[in-house]
């Protein structure tokens, strides 16, 4: 395995009190692989990254427990010098929001270039030459005048393949690109997913890709792991995962989205909302707004159960909902 | 402008977890009680406004409670000298000039015999009223100045904006030097003329800013489409969302204000004497300081708390109303 | 609340002819001097039935922004007309607007700034009533309040909590109560849901699909989203640029796309469904959308078209049923701007494909 996150669990310090965002969240990653990380906005699955990745803010934010395995070894027990050294070559990330990730002030060169100068210990020279070829590869147009151009003068989806080219530059292990296309417009997102996609097969790369957009993992994704209140409900391999989902909260997703290839009457609509950090219902966090909670929901917390040795559902009656009896 | 771009149709999570905004409560009834009700700890179903919460949020930070306090006892004494000084600030005996601390006396005499503590004592009002007074005038003139400006735009926005510029270039001291020395009345009121005339920029750049600001949010379109007139837009939409930055920076410069009420008075060109005040009394006590620091060392001692008081309530009350903490 | 509409005649409610927005760009300090013009709406023509939904569509910067706007009579156009029941409402100020503006209403994209926090969602939800108060009695507003609240699915009880207090959700609930609440027969959506998560979109689009059933009342839903707007949309309006490209009922235009920038948007949109990554065949578009500052000359998406020919280069297409199409109908017979309208190969169905005269395959540069 390349990287395997177990039972990790973060926590935020709030005025409020303590929003417990990741509650034993595990999952696994090979290379030359894709897994997305599938959720809505509170559902922990940025914040996994950030801890994976050790870009935490802290405080407020904690590590409580947990491992973080890459290449066998524990990240998260490391020396912040040696982690340090991991984040840049053999871990990158890609970020949604291009334009704050990227130094305003200096050329888009020049950043490429000091990964090379300071990770590397490249000539300056060689550097530049270096950072023109990362352009080229990431498809900038005119990569050899651009170069000296600042962030500010590319458009959104030129931006973030900078960032990529970034993420690329010591041509890492493992990319995580937290919702690298949300920001960007349909046709400009496809250009950005299909590169990454051309990109990770060529460097034999893993990649976790987080997002909420179901269209995107389809696409994309090799296995998927959707979380829901800090905790992953269902993993599988996509294509099992869209055809027979074993957890009511992925049917619910699934169902409720509006489908470009075909026009649906009406929409399921999960009922409710999801649940504050700071008040994490009891038992499995789903069962206020699930078709099937039964008494049993409200107090035991799902474990992820085996479906199969591929899959794995944390619902008390994956069977039945695998089965479809849900009535959606 | 053409369009704004898009939003980031997911909020970052580390806002959720932070602060509690988007965890909420349920829609309907029937859900309330199982999902989550009240993102905040505190009764969900009474209402809050952002003023309780600031209130709520300012009751328990010390730094707002001292500073209350001080600025309280200020007031007081400000209005009601005699309360805690009996005696006549301007009955003085060259006789025990520079004489140090006597019972009845605990902070000793200035250089023309007259008592520290009663002239420290009576100094206040000065202070205080050429504070409140130059604040209340620079607010009111800077926010209606400088919010016109920024809810109108186009030419006058930018005259306004010029005009500051001009204010702005003008050296405070230097520009007081020349206009108070002219002035022969001794009363407060030359000085918060002056304060005024040369601080309201500060405020209505800050109110043009933040009604610009307010302007651009689409509550304030959508009373627009509804058809709402336009003082209806300035005073029940953007008025309320614009003042808060204008309260911080206007009790900040309340403190300035009587630093510089002293400072002028130092130079000759404030307060004049026979009035009291502390900038008066350090600029006589200066050539003896030596001989008698307790002279100065007093109305220096009560200007510093006093500045810093009212700074320190700025900050605070920054803090509570900044809307990215909350 | 209000009896439901019988079926809906198929009448123009709103007609927009030649809709122009230009910004002019200045530069100067005190006086301004005007050096040129960002063509954010550009020559926009449409027509709304009453009870229909119709749907833009388009990329950010397209300018359908700003006809929600200009339609909501928040920005004079340029040029152009835009007649509701037949009346020009594009040159009207004070009363008559004002009796407009009680008809046409509109819903924002971010539910986080169209609430005013320092107002009660009683007294957000109220306010129309108090800027129109022959709409509703003095006394029957707080009744009239809770009712709306409990139409949108917000429970009543909570007239007296502010926004903050509020998910993304039921922000968007107490916006569309606001502009329930003059009784309009048009609603004007801008991006209502794309600052929502998946499972509270879906709840918004239901709420919106059933109030329209309700209230008897007209659509305009601008989205981004190709998915929303082909679920909600009863006919659909891609834009680019400032113009419609091509219009046509939801079948035609996602079935039967004519033009090439709708084909390459639809062809880009990430479907739910592993299976058809296979199948899918993406047209890639080279380039970025230009600048509305300068816009290219003939037809204006020529620089990133695969089908681009000397012709798109001076003269501009109108959007109008082709010519080859006409005589044809089916599907693909609606309005196109293309110069070399066409479906995609290979055509989704039976229907047979048609090229204009003279003229090869798509793929010719």
């Amino acid at each position: 395995m390349l990287l395997e996150v177990r039972d990790l669990h973060v926590e935020f310090r709030t005025r409020e009190g303590v929003a417990h965002a990741v509650n034993g969240v595990g999952y696994a990653v090979d290379a030359g692989e894709t897994l997305a990380v599938l959720g809505e906005s509170g559902s922990g699955k940025s914040v996994t990254a950030q801890a994976v990745m050790g870009i935490l803010d802290t405080p407020p934010g904690r590590v409580t427990g947990g491992q973080v395995l890459f290449r066998g070894r524990d990240l998260l027990t490391l020396p912040e010098e040696e982690r340090r050294r991991i984040r840049g070559a053999a871990i990158a990330m890609i970020f949604q929001d291009a334009l704050s990730a990227l130094n305003p002030v200096m050329t888009v060169g020049d950043q490429l270039a000091e990964m090379f100068t300071v990770h590397r210990g490249l000539s300056r020279r060689a550097a530049r030459a270096k950072a023109v070829e990362l352009m080229e590869r990431v498809r900038i147009p005119a990569a050899a005048q651009r170069v000296r151009d600042f962030p500010h003068q590319f458009s959104g989806g030129m931006r973030q393949r900078i960032m990529i080219a970034m993420a690329l530059a010591l041509e890492p292990d493992l990319i995580i690109a937290d919702e690298p296309t949300t920001a960007l417009d349909v046709t400009v997102q496809a250009q950005v997913m299909d590169l990454l996609a051309d990109l990770r097969r060529e460097y034999g790369m893993g990649l976790i890709l987080i997002t909420h957009d179901l269209g995107v993992v389809a696409d994309v994704a090799d296995r998927i792991a959707v979380m829901y209140a800090g905790r992953i409900v269902e993993q599988a391999p996509v294509h099992e995962l869209y055809k027979r989902p074993a957890h009511p909260y992925t049917r619910g997703l699934l169902d409720s989205v509006p489908r470009l290839d075909r026009k649906g009457r009406d929409l399921y609509a999960i009922k409710g909302l999801p649940p504050s950090l700071l008040r994490i219902p009891p038992g499995c966090a789903f069962h206020p707004r699930c078709p099937m909670a039964r008494d049993v929901c409200r107090t035991d917390v799902p474990p992820l159960y085996e479906v199969s040795p591929t899959r794995g559902s944390a619902c008390h009656f994956w069977r039945e909902c695998l089965d479809g009896s849900a009535g959606a | 402008m053409p369009e704004p771009s898009l939003p980031q149709p997911q909020e970052p999570e580390r806002a959720i977890a932070g602060t509690g905004t988007g965890a909420g409560m349920d829609l309907a009834a029937a859900e309330a009680a199982t999902v989550g009700s009240g993102e905040t700890g505190r009764p969900a179903g009474r209402p809050r406004s952002l003023w309780s919460d600031a209130w709520h949020d300012l009751r328990r930070n010390p730094v707002f409670v001292l500073s209350a306090l001080v600025i309280c006892f200020l007031v007081v004494i400000a209005l009601w000298p005699s309360l805690i000084a009996p005696g006549n600030p301007l009955h003085c005996d060259l006789a025990r000039a520079q004489d140090g601390p006597s019972p009845g006396h605990p902070f000793g005499y200035d250089g023309q015999g007259c008592d520290v503590y009663t002239r420290t004592v009576h100094g206040a009002r000065a202070s205080v009223t050429v504070g409140v007074c130059a604040t209340a005038g620079v607010a009111v003139l800077g926010s209606v100045l400088g919010g016109l400006a920024g809810y109108v735009g186009g030419f006058w926005d930018a005259l306004l904006s010029r005009i500051t510029d001009v204010f702005f270039a003008v050296p405070v001291v230097l520009g007081g030097l020349v206009l108070l020395s002219v002035v022969t009345s001794s009363t407060v009121w030359p000085v918060v003329g002056f304060l005024v005339l040369l601080g309201w920029p500060q405020i209505s750049r800050i109110a043009r800013g933040a009604v610009v600001t307010a302007k651009q949010h689409d509550y304030v379109q959508a009373a627009r489409a509804l058809g709402a007139s336009g003082p209806r837009i300035l005073l029940r939409h953007i008025a309320p969302n614009a003042v808060a930055p204008v309260i911080v920076v206007a009790t900040i410069a309340l403190g300035t204000f009587i630093a510089l009420e002293a400072t002028l008075s130092y130079l000759g060109v404030g307060l004049k004497p026979p009035s009291v005040s502390w900038g008066i009394q350090i600029s006589a006590a200066s050539p003896y300081v030596r001989n008698a620091p307790h002279a100065l060392l007093w109305p220096a001692g009560a200007l510093a708390v006093t500045v810093l008081a009212f700074i320190m309530l700025g900050d605070a009350v920054r803090d509570a109303l900044d809307p990215k903490l909350r | 609340m209000a009896a439901p509409v019988p079926e809906p005649a198929p009448e123009p409610i709103l007609e927009v002819r030649g809709l122009v927005k230009h910004y002019p760009l200045t530069s100067g300090v005190l006086f301004k001097k005007r050096t040129g013009a960002v063509k954010a709406v550009d020559g926009v023509d449409f027509v709304l039935r009453r009870g229909e939904t119709l749907g833009i569509v388009g990329e950010s910067g397209c300018g359908k922004s700003t006809v929600a706007r200009l339609l909501c009579s928040l920005e004079r156009p340029t040029a152009g007309r835009i007649r509701y029941r037949g009346e020009d409402i594009t040159r009207l100020s004070g009363k008559a607007l004002k009796a407009v503006r009680r008809n046409i209403q509109m819903v924002f994209q971010d539910p986080y700034t169209s609430l005013n926090p320092r107002m009660t969602v009683g007294d957000i939800v109220g306010e129309p009533f108090e800027i129109h108060p022959e709409a509703a009695p003095k006394g029957d507003r707080r009744r009239r309040v809770k009712e709306l609240l409990d139409v949108v699915g917000l429970n009543p009880e909570y007239v007296n909590r502010y926004p903050h207090q509020f998910s993304g959700g039921q922000r968007q609930r107490i916006g569309i109560a606001r502009g329930l609440a003059l009784r309009p027969e048009i609603i004007v959506a801008d991006e209502p849901v794309s600052a929502l998560d998946v499972s509270v979109q879906a709840q918004v689009i239901n709420l919106m699909e059933r109030l329209q059933a309700e209230f008897g009342l007209s659509y305009v839903f601008i989205a981004h989203d190709l998915s929303v707007v082909r679920h909600i949309s009863d006919r659909v309006a891609v834009m680019y640029l400032g113009r419609i490209v091509e219009m046509g009922t939801d079948e035609e235009i996602y079935e039967h796309a004519t033009h090439p920038y709708t084909q390459a948007l639809l062809s880009a949109v990430p479907v739910p469904d592993p299976e058809a990554r296979e199948r899918r065949e993406r047209i890639v578009l080279s380039g970025d959308v230009p600048s509305p500052a300068a816009i290219p000359s003939g037809c204006r998406f020529r620089t990133r078209c695969f089908k681009a020919r000397q012709r798109c280069a001076v003269e501009v297409p109108a959007l109008a049923v082709p010519e080859w199409f006409r005589s044809e109908g089916g599907p693909a017979a609606h309005d196109s701007a293309c110069h070399f309208a066409a479906e995609r190969e290979p055509p989704p169905g039976p229907a047979p494909r048609r090229e204009p005269d003279g003229h090869g395959a798509a793929n010719a540069q």
